[in-house]
This record gives C-alpha cells, structure tokens and sequence, in this order.
C-alpha cells in the first residue's frame, strides 16, 4: 500500500497562542500555513508571534536543521482554506465558537480533506455535527509551545474514518512528532487526569497549606516530575485551564473539576499566566 | 520591571551591558546572579526564560539576534551575553 503523503499545505484557524504556535512548528518544518482568524487585529500581530516562536523554537535547537521555513499567509477569508490538505482549528476553547468556525470551514475544503479541531477537552463526537464530512473529522491536544513538546494527543471520534487518521499521522510525522492515539471523552487522557490535579494544586494554595513555589518543589523534586502543576497552569494560561474544567466539570459532574476560587480571582484581574506576564508566577508583565 | 536606566543602557560599555542584565535577571528571577553563572544548569532557570532574555537584549540594546546567534549556549552566562551584544552592536554601526 502507498504511504499517504503528508499535507503540503496546512490551514490554521485561529491566531491565538496554539494557533501561532502550531503554525511556527508547520513553517519550521518546511510546511506553508495559511493561519485564518476573523479578527483583523488578531491577525495583524501573528506574523511577529509567529516568528517569534520560531525564534524560540531555533532557540531550543528544536527544528530540524537546514530547512527552509514555509510561506505564511494570513486573512481573514474562510477561501483562505480551499487549497489545504489538512485543517486545524485552534480557536477558543469554547464548543459553541469552535463549532461555529467549524461549520464555516467546513463547506471550503475538499472533500477527504482531514479537519482537525485542536482542543484540550471538548469531546469530538460533540463537534461532529458541525462539519460536512464527518469521516474526515478528528481531534488533535497539541501540548504549549506544540513545537518543544515532542507527542501529541490525536483523538479519534466515533465516525473519524482511518483515511483522516493516517494523513494526520503523515502529516505529524513530517513535522516531527509522535502521534499516540485515544478514544474520545471529556479532557480524553491528558486533561481528565491532568486538570482537575492542577485545580487541588490550586486548591492546596488557597487553603494556606503551601505558595505556589513549594508546592512545585515537591512535584518537581519529590515526585520527578519537569514542571510543577502551578507552573504549567501558567504556561497553558489560566483561562484556558478554566475553560476546559467547565468542559469537565459540565460533562462529568466531577466536583474536583469546577474551578477553584483563586483560579477564577486571577483570570478576573487579568493575570492569565506566562502569556500575559502573570499567573502563579510573576514573567515581567504589568501589574493589573 | 524595565526601568528607564535599563533602555539608555550603553552596548559600548561592557559594564554597562553587564549591570543592565543583572538587573533584570534580578527583578524577573527575585534572586541575584554573577555574571559567570550558567543560568540553565541545574537548579537554575528554564530554557524558555532563554526567549524572555533575546527579547530584553534586542529592545534594549536594539540589536536583532537571529540566525546561528540563536544558540542557547550564547544566553548562558550574562558575560556570553554582553560578547553578543557588544559584537552585534558594534557590527550594526559600522
């Protein structure tokens, strides 16, 4: 049997923090990116947030040596998609606004065109009905910075046929990951487990019992872990990490997954972690 | 926090690169460094923070870093750091 070949052409929607980042592992690879997004502003910063990450990413000595980086091309028009092999959405993690970019993209693509929705924990077989094609349907949980961290989670749905599947693994094959794929549920593995433990981190540090530092000590000096639960709290924002325990907590029921108080409080006063300068931890950014 | 001593740092001087990243390793690390330390060896700060320190040296001393620059061993030590500034300034002016 031929191997598929991966896509040449990748479409991102959304130019938040995974959107460029996924984007900057694309380009580094030698991959073009169309990265769509419907807020001009939004749009007017990527180019600088994209180099920037592959700054970083060169940085870590993380792309493959010698390539020449992709073209980048960024609008706002949903035909920005037509000539993709493969689509990723990466907008917010909300279900509503992901089913709403999904359902404009959709109608775009050619058929057998995999449309992938980033998500850290709202279930696919949710999205499904937003699309044309479900078989051509399925979920990806690239980790932040998704160009540092070397797996990714591909989630297959209930009707994800194994065409989609294979050429998403070509295509993550070519951009240098490993694809380890799951069932389909709430958070699938990472975030169901993950997520509701960095809320009792939360928790822990709401009830006096210990700062942030200390409690990131312990994971990282106790238990062996790279990063402590808060840190990584900052690094996936704390917005973020509030939307998906809503998903959570929404599907499951889980009281352990309704948001803590104190994670709440921060995203109020603006502190949403390593992106805006402050979360747990303080990276320079203004005081709000 | 950046203070204004920080953005009319001199490239020129050595000195004056040197104690305009001590100061800034300090107030975003809250601990004091010497400018031979390997800051990334263990116990010390995460590779990333290696971004945060090219996006300080080129607003600051409004050089660009970029192509075999971008090396994590030139972020090292603040010293490896001010070779690559004054080097990077002084190639920009001439």
């Amino acid at each position: 049997m031929p191997e598929t070949q991966a896509a040449q052409t990748l479409a991102v929607i959304g130019a938040g923090v995974m959107g460029c980042g996924i984007a900057a592992l694309a380009l580094g690879s030698g991959v073009r990116v169309a990265l769509l997004d419907i807020d001009e502003g939004k749009l007017g910063q990527a180019d600088t947030k994209v180099k920037r990450h592959l700054k970083t990413a060169q940085l870590m000595s993380a792309l493959p040596a010698g390539t020449v980086p992709g073209e980048l091309v960024t609008t706002t028009s949903a035909s920005g998609a037509a000539d993709a092999d493969l689509v990723i959405e990466a907008v917010t993690e909300l279900a509503a606004v992901k089913a709403a970019a999904l359902a404009a993209i959709s109608p775009v693509v050619r058929p057998g065109t995999p449309i992938v929705s980033n998500t850290s924990s709202i279930p696919i077989d949710e999205l499904t009905e937003a699309v044309a094609r479900p078989e051509d349907f399925l979920g990806t949980h690239f980790m932040n910075p998704p160009y540092l961290i070397q797996t990714v989670e591909v989630i297959r749905g209930r009707r994800t046929g194994d065409e989609a599947l294979r050429r998403l693994h070509a295509l993550l094959g070519r951009l240098g990951r490993t694809a380890v794929t799951v069932g389909d549920g709430p958070g699938f593995v990472t975030s169901r487990v993950l997520h509701p433990m960095i809320n009792d981190a939360v928790r822990v540090v709401e009830e006096g019992t210990a700062i942030p530092e200390v409690v990131d000590a312990l994971f990282v000096d106790c238990l062996g872990h790279r990063t402590g639960p808060l840190r990584t709290a900052d690094l996936i924002g704390l917005d973020n990490l509030a939307d998906s325990l809503h998903v959570l907590y929404e599907r499951t029921g889980d009281a352990g997954c309704a948001p803590r108080p104190l994670l709440l409080e921060k995203i109020r006063a603006g502190d949403l972690g390593r992106k805006s300068g402050r979360g747990f931890y303080d990276y320079g950014g203004p005081r709000s | 926090m950046t203070t204004s001593t920080d953005r009319s740092a001199e490239p020129g001087s050595a000195a004056g690169a040197e104690a305009s990243l001590l100061g800034f390793l300090a107030s975003r690390t809250k601990k004091d460094w010497d400018a031979d330390t390997d800051l990334f060896a263990s116990g010390g700060l995460s590779s990333l923070f290696a971004m945060e320190l090219v996006v300080y040296l080129e607003e600051t001393f409004d050089i660009e870093i970029a192509g075999a620059d971008l090396r994590l061993d030139n972020f090292r030590t603040v010293t490896r750091m001010v070779s690559l500034v004054r080097r990077l300034a002084g190639s920009g002016s001439a």
